[in-house]
């Protein structure tokens, strides 16, 4: 797996700044954003040092599983354009050196999330961790299509620890903020696939571009999407819903929707012609209509103590 | 000439021990305010076999 790294040579001193890209800056930002708005749209309110330090400790996680990552996959990230330039294949860090720091960071995040937060947001930060790395990362990513809907599990968890950290107990609420994730993942990624194709392909990951073809990924975006669209209209009614919340969820899951039929109408000869234009626009709406979600769930959790928010 | 000549490898990793440095002490300052606002948090309180012996519970009374 780390074979990559022994070709490399490491003359450049690692700098912070390396160590720090190991960590998936960007998944964290997800982390860190969903994971505050699962804590702050819990009934129970959390002192802000506990939720600062909690939420911390979580993206150090979420940062530690990213490390671990890269570590394993430095062979196929040395292959891929998207992801050439990390730290590992650019020779900037070693193998070793980024599964150290994924180690030594997953059991600081955790022993201080059980601390900070409660146990049962300890012990579900160090599931994630475990199912990111080990199920996903180590086993079904390169031996099975559905490997996206798989890892779409491991991010959508950090709402549901959000909740954890201000409640120390489950509720529907945080499970559907989890599926919304769940469900978005696939279809985000699969859009990726269809105009990455190269990378995959040189990777040998079996996406399911590769395995059954981009018509199929393409009727898996468009089920995907349709799916997700009752949910998330449907999360509306629950106890993290309300006016401001329907409002969004109809307008960007009409606006999904229509890029989900759109890619499922065209086929490889027309994307050709325009550089696969309608899969990078949808892709993009991807990124808007995750991000529109969960603020509306933070405005209905900030309006509540005015008697405004939810139904 | 200095009594201790400084090693290049100090003047090489001297950003990125800075930055571990900062990080520690962050950490350390952080463990420091999240132990005071536990402490004083409404829901706390110490454990009876450690607060006078005697198995009665003392509460810190913050907010009482």
């Amino acid at each position: 797996v780390t074979d990559v790294t022994n070709a490399q040579s490491y003359d450049a001193e690692p700098q912070l700044g390396d160590y720090y890209a190991l960590m998936k800056p960007r998944v964290m930002q997800l982390v860190v954003f969903t994971a505050v708005v699962g804590m702050l749209a819990a009934p129970v309110s959390v002192n802000p040092v506990v939720g600062f330090a909690s939420i911390l400790f979580l993206a150090i996680g979420a940062g530690a599983s990213g490390a671990l990552n890269m570590w394993w996959d430095a062979d196929i990230d040395a292959v891929m354009k998207r992801t050439v330039n990390r730290p590992i294949p650019a020779g900037k860090v070693t193998a070793q050196s980024a599964m150290y720091l994924g180690v030594a960071l997953s059991g600081l995040a955790v022993m201080m999330l059980s601390l900070s937060a409660n146990l049962l947001a300890g012990f579900m930060l160090a599931f994630t961790i475990f199912f990111y790395v080990v199920p996903y990362t180590m086993w079904l990513k390169r031996s099975t299509p559905q490997n996206i809907v798989i890892g779409g599990a491991a991010g959508a968890f950090p709402p549901v620890i959000g909740w954890v950290i201000a409640t120390g107990d489950f509720a529907l609420a945080p499970w559907l903020m989890f599926a919304l994730i769940f469900m978005w993942t696939p279809p985000h990624f699969w859009a990726l696939a269809l105009f990455m194709r190269n990378d995959y392909d040189d990777a040998k990951i079996p996406m399911l571009t590769v395995t059954h073809g981009r018509r199929v990924t393409r009727n898996h975006i468009l089920a995907y999407t349709v799916l997700l669209a009752v949910l998330a209209v449907g999360t509306a009614f629950s106890a993290i819903g309300g006016w401001v919340y329907l409002v969004t969820a109809v307008v960007l899951n009409a606006l999904f929707l229509k890029g989900a039929y759109a890619i499922w109408q065209r086929d490889e000869e027309i994307c050709e012609v325009d550089d696969f234009a309608a899969e990078r626009k949808f892709f993009r709406l991807s990124l808007w209509y995750l991000f529109a979600h969960f603020v509306a769930i933070l405005i209905e959790a900030g309006l509540k103590p005015f008697g405004l928010g939810g139904w | 000439m200095a009594l201790r000549q400084e090693h290049e490898i100090h003047t090489r990793r001297k950003n990125l021990n800075i930055g571990v440095g900062v990080m520690l002490g962050s950490f350390v300052l952080l463990v420091i305010f999240l132990t005071f606002a536990k402490i004083t948090s409404a829901g706390f309180s110490i454990p009876a076999s450690k607060a006078n012996g005697d198995g009665e519970q003392l509460s810190t009374g913050a907010s009482n």
